[in-house]
């Protein structure tokens, strides 16, 4: 049943295109959605349903930032590290999160609850520092505001990233 | 912690005209939008062109070639529109605003601009972080849907036009246009030698006209208040007016929309409100983090394209970031070379290899442990990087670098001297290295 729906998903998004390749972006993010991360599995799932090479869709999954080749906790939060944000207190943003979780960048939570990451710009300069939980931008984030975004986390159940 | 904060409109503003966001369809209409989608719908091909000539618009996404011109050089056979979604280039964050707040204006152009090249679709290619934007853009798509200017044959066109948002999934080189087709066409999203140019071979082989969001949503306004009314605002070469993003060390941060005959200074004092008190400007960067830097005593340079030319350096994406006197240069340095090197889609040696030994000759600088004569060989390095590569990535390492060497060598020369950084953890960067941990991607230990 939950495989029919990703079957069905990934091809509205092919529809959309005039050759299927195109959807695999959004195939591969689909299946993220439902698997949190990329398994092997996950990935011959996929390359069932877009009917193309696992290889090829391994291929570019790992071209880029947003899929996970390894599990990542229940959420992920990332904080912008670029010039703008770095000028305007990044680092302690940081900090405050690794104090938090008890985590380095690029580390789970040892309850599982939450991934640590570091990325490069997204898109929020004039309103740095900018950190982006599950994908929902928080700005302006000040290193106080991460205690209560943690608990928060800590207590909510599994999001969509 | 609050979301997106906006500037009030600026006098001269045709874009972001208003307060806050028109993302109702009944409301952009009631401005008057959606009247060049019909009106203009069945208008000949070569007076759209000229249109768009006669007004001097130039590309806002980096590289401002004139639009007219790169609409007449669309091929034949079945075509398609690209939008540059992808706003990637730190310090630049107007697309999103622009997005969020009138995101009709960008479907709006996007209908004008597929009908005029007979186009039966257009493809938005937003980054793959910009969840909530892309959201937003669904949401006016469909109510275009429903008001008959997507999915439907407006009187006079060619025929129906489709517009699809495509999100991409976290990759800055998939800005640069080649590299975006072939993240569009479903590989990974490495750059193509040009030519074939997209006009003639771009989507599925097809020609194709690709543009940035602001290029695209200033379209409509450019025809409703026809090219000479446009084209009034200008300098020398450039017209109209600029979404200037606004960051860094600087009192009021954001996005401002300006006269391309504004100066820097208009927009980071007059705007911005100069850098905080009791702090003094240091340099900026003009046009995003590729940009070489401009200092002090040239913020009378204008924002139009061929006066930073001018002033050696570039307009770019708009994107100002503000730095005073806390940075140290080569911490800047540092992280600039290094979010380039993290982006370096690998394909060509001279990119690859040099984004990489860019970074360690800066980690060796800024931790004390270089001698002078590896500062003469960055330098080196950028010669051996400018120019050479597929892509303007690798340029995009090299050209801050080289600028911030010539505008600061004294402070690299002192990182030798003294072995290490004269500022210490003092610096904005301080705490992040030399010891940032990259955590992208996450790959299987
Ligand atoms: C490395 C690199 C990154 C780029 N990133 C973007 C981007 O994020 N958005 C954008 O519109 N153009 C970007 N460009 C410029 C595009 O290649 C292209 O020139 C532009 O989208 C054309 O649209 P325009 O003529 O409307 O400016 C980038 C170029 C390079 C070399
Ligand atoms: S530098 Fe952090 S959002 Fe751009």
């Amino acid at each position: 049943m939950a495989i029919d729906t990703l079957y069905q998903e990934i091809q509205t998004e092919i529809a959309k295109y005039p050759d299927r390749r195109s959807a695999i972006l959004a195939a591969l993010r689909l299946a993220q959605t439902k698997y949190r991360w990329l398994s092997p599995e996950a990935f011959e799932e996929v390359a069932r349903c877009i009917d193309l090479p696992v290889a090829q869709c391994q291929a570019v999954a790992s071209f880029y930032d947003m899929y996970f080749l390894a599990p990542v906790g229940r959420h992920v939060v990332e904080v912008c590290t670029n010039v703008s944000c770095c000028l305007v207190g990044a680092p302690d943003v940081v900090a405050a999160f690794e104090r938090e979780l008890g985590c380095a960048l690029g580390e789970t939570s040892t309850d599982g609850a939450v991934t640590l990451r570091a990325v490069e710009c997204l898109g929020g300069c004039g309103w740095a520092p900018v950190v982006s939980v599950d994908h929902r931008y928080l700005e302006h984030f000040q290193p106080g505001d991460a205690a209560q975004v943690v608990a928060d986390l800590r207590a909510a159940p599994a999001e969509e990233h | 912690m609050q979301g997106p904060t906006y500037a009030a409109p600026r006098p001269d503003a045709i874009l972001l005209d208003f307060e806050g966001e028109r993302q109702d369809i009944a409301v952009y209409e009631t401005a008057g939008g959606y009247a060049m989608a019909r009106s203009q719908a069945g208008r000949p091909f070569e007076e759209i062109v000229q249109e768009l000539k006669d007004s001097g618009l130039r590309g806002r996404g980096g590289a401002g070639f004139p639009t007219g011109l790169k609409v007449s050089f669309i091929g034949k056979g079945s075509r398609y529109l690209v939008v540059n979604a992808d706003e990637s280039e730190p310090g630049t964050f107007k697309d999103r605003e622009l997005m969020l707040r009138n995101p009709h204006a960008l479907v709006e152009g996007c209908v004008i601009l597929c009908n005029a090249i007979g186009a039966g679709a257009a493809y938005i290619y937003i980054r793959g972080e910009y969840a909530t934007e892309a959201l937003v853009l669904d949401a006016a798509v469909a109510q275009a849907r429903q008001r008959g200017y997507v999915g439907a044959t407006l009187p006079g066109a060619p025929g129906a036009v489709e517009v699809y948002v495509h999100r991409g999934a976290g990759a800055y080189i998939c800005g640069e246009e080649t590299a975006l087709l072939s993240s569009l066409n479903g590989e990974r999203g490495q750059p193509t030698a040009k030519p074939p140019f997209p006009a003639v071979s771009g989507a599925w082989a097809s020609p194709t006209l690709l543009n940035n969001v602001e290029t695209v949503a200033t379209v409509p306004f450019i025809l409703a208040m026809g090219c000479k009314t446009y084209s009034e605002l200008r300098t020398e070469q450039t017209t109209g007016t600029r979404l200037m993003s606004l960051s860094g060390n600087v009192a009021r941060p954001g996005n401002y929309e300006l006269p391309v005959t504004a100066t820097f200074g208009d927009l980071i004092d007059g705007c911005g409100g100069g850098v905080p008190a009791g702090r003094s400007l240091k340099c900026f960067i003009p046009g995003g983090s590729s940009a070489p830097i401009l200092m002090p005593d040239q913020l009378d340079v204008q924002i139009a394209v061929e006066t930073c030319a001018a002033a050696g350096t570039m307009a770019g994406s708009g994107a100002v970031i503000v730095i005073d006197d806390r940075t140290c240069m080569v911490q800047l340095a540092l992280r600039v070379a290094d979010f380039y090197r993290h982006e370096s889609c690998g394909k060509c040696t001279p990119c690859r290899e040099g984004t990489r030994w860019m970074v360690e000759l800066l980690k060796k600088v800024e931790s004390g442990q270089a001698q002078r004569a590896e500062i003469d060989l960055l330098l080196e390095l950028c010669d051996r990087m400018e120019g050479k590569c597929l892509c303007p990535l690798g340029d995009a390492c090299a050209m801050p670098v080289r600028s911030y060497l010539q505008h600061f060598r004294a402070e690299f020369d002192a990182h030798v001297e003294q072995g290490g950084c004269p500022g210490g953890a003092a610096s904005p960067f301080g705490a992040l290295y030399p010891e940032l941990k990259r955590s992208l991607p996450l790959v299987p230990a």
